[in-house]
């Protein structure tokens, strides 16, 4: 019987350390016992887990996280209790979700570009659009990149 | 030429970290506290054109607090300390060699750029970290450290320059060591500075133009590369590579199975503190602590867990209190409930000669009576025995909180404490 190990991670701690130091450390390495017999040959095709921060954030240093609340983008995905994915390091295009501070508070709403103009547009027939003018104190936060939604209270 | 170096440093640096979660603070003054909220170790310049000094203690302006009139923070760190990495990080997208010199200021080499429009280059850079971090920043550049750093402050008071001063031209050198006072060259310490008005050297230019002969002799050979550094010759390295990466370890098997975190707390302190007591025998101190945490994953039977959380310090130390208050944050990171816990551990690395600490204008901590203290806790222990007096977060619950009335949420590190954004 081969029987996976967990590597202690105490020795692999005093290796350098870079820039992630906040984030976690992940040791996913295991190997097998030599000695016990046959080695494992799944050994040879051991790869990482599945990240799913990695696949969510593409941009670490630009990406921020937030949570959602109110009904107004609802016909867009972006339901009451979601947490939106944010990348700042992306410009504003049309038709994309941005999180904006307008009035003193963060708002999510769709950038809409028609002609010379640009409209903040809810996605909730019960919603108004609102026109982006110049004297308005209005700036775009960063762009929403993931809606990260639950099915059903779990 | 050949050397050329950037000198990056976040404006207002704590100050704009809140001010990235709360736009609305943009314009309005702004100060930070130091722990337990005593004094003022942050602020915004509107907050230091109202007149309010740094170390103000806390009281003195909390009328004007209560009215609204600045806005108070508690010092998050774990803020700080995250947006200070994608600050670094981001800059070092634009040369591979950089040297983080503290928490918000970061040395670039930019020697490989002779030739490139080094203005819209610092402009890009500047304009990139404001756009990905939100945090805004000035760059001075110039042939050597110590005349990057003098970019750097005069960028930060010109309007014109905008945030952003390229000295490469020996003439505007010229005027930039002109327009500098000798006390505020970097590396000219308050001593220095007396001494040298004493004998009518008031700006950079005329330390610069003094005979390297009297500088050598009066202020030895950190004088003397200074003043070379100031002339344009770079004497000072890139301090890319960080100091030998050894560690402090302190973890034990506990002699029974631990399940709570009141235990492990306890378990863990004890092994930071004795961490804290090895770097002050040593003479050292250390910026990063990891807390680890291990079931038996000998025992076929029970459910297996292991963990780990490292943290990256504000300022090297080598005190107690301060490290087991970090371990204590990143234990509880890692802890889970529903495990029998066999092992924990304390693991200080990035370790530096206590002289060598790079203290931090805007640090919290007293760390004269912090050493004063730790001192005293030594003596008593070398008298006494091990375990007559500790700090009490080792043995007695709840008994080592700090006051932070007015901490911003984690926002970048804590899922619950994520900023909301309306839909409304």
């Amino acid at each position: 019987m081969c029987s996976a190990k967990i590597v202690p991670i105490a020795s692999h701690l005093l290796e350098p350390l870079d820039f992630d130091l906040l984030g976690d450390i992940e040791i996913p390495f295991f190997y097998s016992y030599v000695e016990c017999g046959f080695p494992s040959p799944s050994d040879d095709y051991l790869e990482d887990r599945i990240d799913l921060g990695k696949y969510l954030v593409q941009n670490p240093t630009s990406t921020f996280m937030m949570r959602v609340k109110g009904s107004s983008m609802e016909e867009a995905n972006i339901h009451d209790g979601d947490i939106l994915v944010i990348d700042r390091s992306l410009k504003a295009a049309d038709g994309v979700p941005v999180v904006c501070f307008l009035n003193g508070e963060f708002t999510v709403k769709t950038f809409k570009k028609a002609g010379d103009k640009a409209f903040l547009m809810p996605a909730n027939p019960a919603f108004k659009p609102i026109e982006v003018t110049e004297e308005m104190d209005m700036r775009v936060w960063g762009v929403v990149v993931w809606v990260l939604h639950k099915p059903v209270k779990l | 030429m050949t050397s050329l170096f950037a000198l990056c440093d976040c404006n207002n640096f704590y100050a704009s970290c809140e001010r990235v979660f709360d736009p609305s603070l943009e314009g309005k003054p702004v100060v930070v506290l130091s722990n337990n909220d005593g004094c003022v170790i942050a602020r915004s310049s509107e907050a230091k054109a109202l007149g309010i000094p740094m170390g103000e203690p806390y009281f003195k302006i909390r009328n004007l607090a209560e009215h609204g009139l600045v806005h108070v923070f508690s010092s998050n760190y774990v803020l700080y300390g995250d947006m200070s990495n994608r600050v670094m990080q981001t800059l070092s997208l634009f040369t591979p060699n950089v040297e983080v010199y503290s928490i918000d200021e970061c040395f670039l080499d930019l020697g490989a750029l002779y030739g490139v429009d080094l203005p819209s280059y610092a402009k890009t850079i500047k304009r990139t970290v404001q756009q990905w971090t939100g945090i805004p920043v000035s760059l001075g550049v110039a042939p050597t450290k110590a005349l990057a750093k003098i970019a750097n402050r005069l960028s930060k008071k010109s309007v014109k320059a905008g945030g952003v001063l390229v000295l490469t031209e020996p003439r505007h050198i010229q005027k930039a060591l002109e327009a500098t006072k000798i006390e505020d060259v970097w590396g000219i310490g308050r001593q220095y500075a007396k001494f040298l008005k004493k004998h009518n050297i008031h700006t950079a230019l005329d330390f610069a133009n003094l005979p390297e002969s009297w500088v050598k002799q009066h202020m030895t050979i950190v004088g003397l590369r200074l003043q070379k550094e100031l002339k344009g010759e770079p004497c000072l390295e890139l301090e890319e590579a960080l100091p030998a990466k050894k560690g402090i370890c302190t973890s034990r098997s506990f002699g029974k199975k631990i399940t709570t975190l009141d235990e492990l707390q306890e378990a863990t302190a004890s092994y930071a503190a004795k961490c804290a007591r090895k770097l002050r025998q040593q003479k050292s101190c250390a910026r990063l602590v990891t807390v680890f945490v291990t079931t038996n994953t000998f025992s076929e039977h029970d459910r297996q867990y292991y963990n780990s959380k490292t943290i990256c310090l504000p300022v090297a130390t080598n005190s107690d209190m301060e490290l087991i208050h970090y371990a204590g944050i990143a234990l509880k990171e890692i802890y889970r409930e529903g495990y029998w816990f066999k092992k924990s551990g304390v693991i200080v690395t990035e370790i530096v000669p206590e002289r060598q600490v790079q203290l931090n204008l805007l640090d919290t901590v007293d760390r004269e009576k912090h050493g004063r203290l730790m001192e005293a806790v030594d003596g008593l222990t070398d008298r006494f025995g091990r375990g007559k007096v500790w700090v009490a977060a080792q043995g007695v619950d709840n008994s080592w909180q700090l006051k932070s009335e007015f901490k911003s949420p984690s926002y970048t590190t804590r899922l619950s404490e994520i900023q909301t954004v309306y839909a409304r």
